[in-house]
């Protein structure tokens, strides 16, 4: 571990993800939502980071202005040098395909496919050849301990399984970056415990950025390298782990 | 993405809720069926009255008449024209002229006179009318019992079946090689110092034909040979020597000189011989129809020819087609809302889905294209199966009037024809207008923003 983080805090490389001053403002009603405010921050390649907070502050909102599903209403967002607020909705698209991968705290399977069917999606729509698709899906799942159960849907899978499936259709188009929004918070903390030892071990045998959201402060800091604590949509404090 | 994965996607989830999209699919393809009934009973009608117009045989025939006579073929005609007193007759001298005109072939006489058979000592009338050899090639011949004239002067009648009936009830077709025996008035012309006395007044006293005051009308019989009976009226009934009983060439009623109603009025307005009430003028070719026409024209006669009939035929028809166009459309307008709701009802459902695609690397216009391959596929099954649909209507439209047309004893004919481009244009068609129902729930559906689909449980 402490040879990762060492790693991690030398690297001389561009940062993998960088933010300046960004900030996203939605109105509602007659007033105006700053739920993020002036965030700049830097995270490294190879880095796990935590991005921690009470609810409302922000974290949600930063994690998908970093995997371009969202715009920052002012500032900037750079991954690995490329400015996601200057992009067109189809760059975006393109960079969510082909460099991040996202896992959410429900999972976000679609139910009426196979568990294969779900980790070829994002390989459709990144029109991988058919031929290869089947191997990296299989390959994909069989990373995430799942091999055996390609033909499933995903109601027949308990919790923890939902997950690594996602997990599976986060890492089939080999992203850079992977993004989790509370991922354990579907789960029990065993289950969650064994999710986030198989997020670890997967980011560093592919040399992963992982920028996780969560509440959960404890388990964050038995895995996570690094702590981004938000509050009303401000960064109030960082901590590098021990 | 591919095409293929467009099409594999959007037929999973066409099968996800296969209750709704099937009946979208059914409402489309009663739209389709309609359509595809209607257009196709406009092209058969229209076929159907070609075909009637083709064997009759009147397109290469242009039929001239005298504007001194009452009745025109087109009231229009007579308002730029001199008075009907100073126009021409249709007489011996104008039939010449009409004959030696370029592309013409024959030139005959409308002939149609009463007469009378006497057969077993009944007497039976009917109308005589006289035919050319040309009439052979005409459909009313194809399936007729017996023969045709032997040749244009030969005294032989051919006889409508409703009046050989009359002739023979039981046996009708025994009566083919028997002689019957035609009473008809024969028109002799008066001689001229008999002409004192004539009762009716000609007042042209210039000609020489020899029966410049008149004429006078004498019973005849004439013996006649049986050699065929037809079922249907020549031409489809749609000429005047078509509305007889009685056929016989057109030489041998010339030869007979039956008196016709023409003759008094010619007589009348001081004609000078025999005229004629109309000519049949038969000409080479088709598309030589209106160069004759307007020859004939400038002689100052009246002429008719089913060019005129085929031009408000043909504006007939475009304005039934759209008629009918417009009532199958109805449906398919309803089918295409039933797509618009059936789609809008689809993206509500899958917000959540879209938002996932969306934040796996889908792009807006995948999530379009997605949508407009369903609505597409939609179509094209809707297509298929209202053309099945069609045609079944058409099969129902068609043995119903061949049931009915056969309670009338008349030939069956198909009414209903789909063309095989109609096929091709139905199909098209119905995709065209679920791609275009697609349209704002695709655009919907591409608009959604990830993060809000994403955000609650």
């Amino acid at each position: 571990m402490s040879e990762a983080s060492n790693k991690a805090m030398s690297s001389t490389t561009d940062p993998a993800v960088q933010t300046q001053n960004v900030t996203r403002f939605y109105p509602m009603g007659d007033s105006l939502i700053r739920a993020v405010d002036g965030v700049s921050l830097g995270i490294e390649p190879g880095e796990f980071v935590a991005l921690l907070g009470q609810s409302g502050s922000g974290k949600s909102t930063l994690l998908n202005l970093i995997a371009g599903l969202d715009r920052p209403t002012s500032g900037s967002v750079l991954v690995h040098n490329r400015d996601l607020a200057k992009m067109t909705s189809a760059e975006l698209a393109r960079y969510r395909r082909n460099d991040v991968g996202m896992v959410f705290q429900a999972f976000h399977l679609i139910p009426s496919m196979t568990i294969t069917d779900n980790v070829e999606l994002p390989m459709r729509f990144a029109e991988v050849d058919r031929g290869e698709r089947a191997q990296r899906s299989r390959e994909s799942l069989e990373r995430v301990g799942l091999g055996k159960r390609l033909d499933h849907r995903p109601s027949q899978l308990s919790g923890g399984e939902q997950q690594r499936v996602s997990l599976a259709r986060a890492l089939v188009n080999r992203p850079r970056l992977l993004l989790a929004d509370e991922p354990t918070g579907n789960l029990d903390s065993r289950t969650g415990e064994d999710i986030l030892n198989l997020i670890r071990d997967i980011s560093l045998s592919m040399g992963m950025t992982v920028i996780m959201v969560t509440h959960e402060r404890l388990l964050a800091e038995r895995f996570a390298q690094r702590f981004i604590f938000l509050a009303d949509g401000k960064l109030v404090s960082e901590e590098v782990r021990a | 993405m591919t095409g293929y994965d467009l099409l594999d996607l959007a037929v999973r989830n066409l099968r996800q809720s296969k209750l709704r999209n099937g009946l979208t699919t059914i409402g489309i393809s009663v739209g389709v069926a309609s359509l595809v009934a209607m257009l196709s009973l406009g092209v058969g009608l229209q076929q159907l009255a070609t075909r009637r117009l083709a064997g009759s045989g009147l397109f290469d025939t242009v039929f001239v008449s005298s504007r001194q006579d009452f009745r025109g073929f087109d009231r229009q005609d007579d308002a730029k024209t001199p008075h009907p007193e100073q126009a021409p007759v249709l007489d011996e001298a104008a039939r010449t002229k009409i004959t030696h005109l370029a592309n013409v072939t024959e030139v005959e006489p409308e002939i149609r006179v009463m007469g009378e058979v006497i057969e077993n000592g009944e007497t039976h009338f009917g109308f005589v009318t006289g035919l050319p050899m040309s009439a052979r090639e005409n459909e009313a011949f194809d399936n007729m019992k017996g023969k045709f004239f032997s040749n244009d002067n030969a005294d032989e009648a051919i006889l409508l079946m409703d009046f050989a009936k009359e002739l023979e009830s039981k046996n009708p077709t025994s009566l083919i090689g028997k002689q019957i025996m035609l009473r008809y008035g024969e028109r002799q012309a008066l001689a001229q110092e008999q002409g004192e006395q004539a009762p009716v007044v000609g007042g042209n006293s210039a000609g020489s034909s020899g029966d410049d005051y008149g004429f006078s009308v004498v019973r005849k019989q004439q013996p006649l040979r049986v050699v065929g009976i037809i079922d249907q009226e020549p031409y489809g009934g749609m000429r005047t020597v078509s509305r007889g009983r009685i056929f016989l060439p057109v030489k041998t009623t010339e030869r007979l000189n039956m008196a016709q109603f023409s003759d008094m009025r010619s007589s009348l307005r001081g004609a000078s011989g025999k005229t004629y009430m109309t000519l049949t003028v038969r000409v080479k070719d088709p598309a030589k129809v209106q160069g004759v026409q307007d020859a004939i024209n400038q002689m100052n006669f009246r002429t008719f020819s089913v060019l005129d009939a085929t031009k408000s035929l043909r504006r007939f028809f475009t304005v039934l087609d759209l008629f009918l166009g417009i009532f199958g459309s109805l449906a398919l307008a309803v089918a295409t809302l039933a797509i618009i709701n059936t789609l809008v009802m689809a993206v509500l459902e899958r917000r959540r889905e879209i938002g996932v695609m969306k934040a796996i690397g889908a792009s807006d216009q995948d999530v379009k294209k997605l949508f407009f391959t369903e609505a597409g596929a939609m179509g094209f099954l809707g297509g298929l199966l209202g053309i099945v649909l069609g045609l079944g209507i058409g099969k129902a439209i068609n043995f119903g009037t061949a049931v009915y047309l056969h309670r009338r004893q008349l030939p069956a004919e198909p009414v209903w024809i789909m063309p095989l481009w109609l096929v091709g244009a139905a199909i098209v068609f119905s995709i065209v207008v679920s791609l275009v129902a697609g349209l704002y729930p695709a655009s919907r559906a591409a608009r959604l923003d990830p993060v809000q689909t994403l955000k609650y449980e």
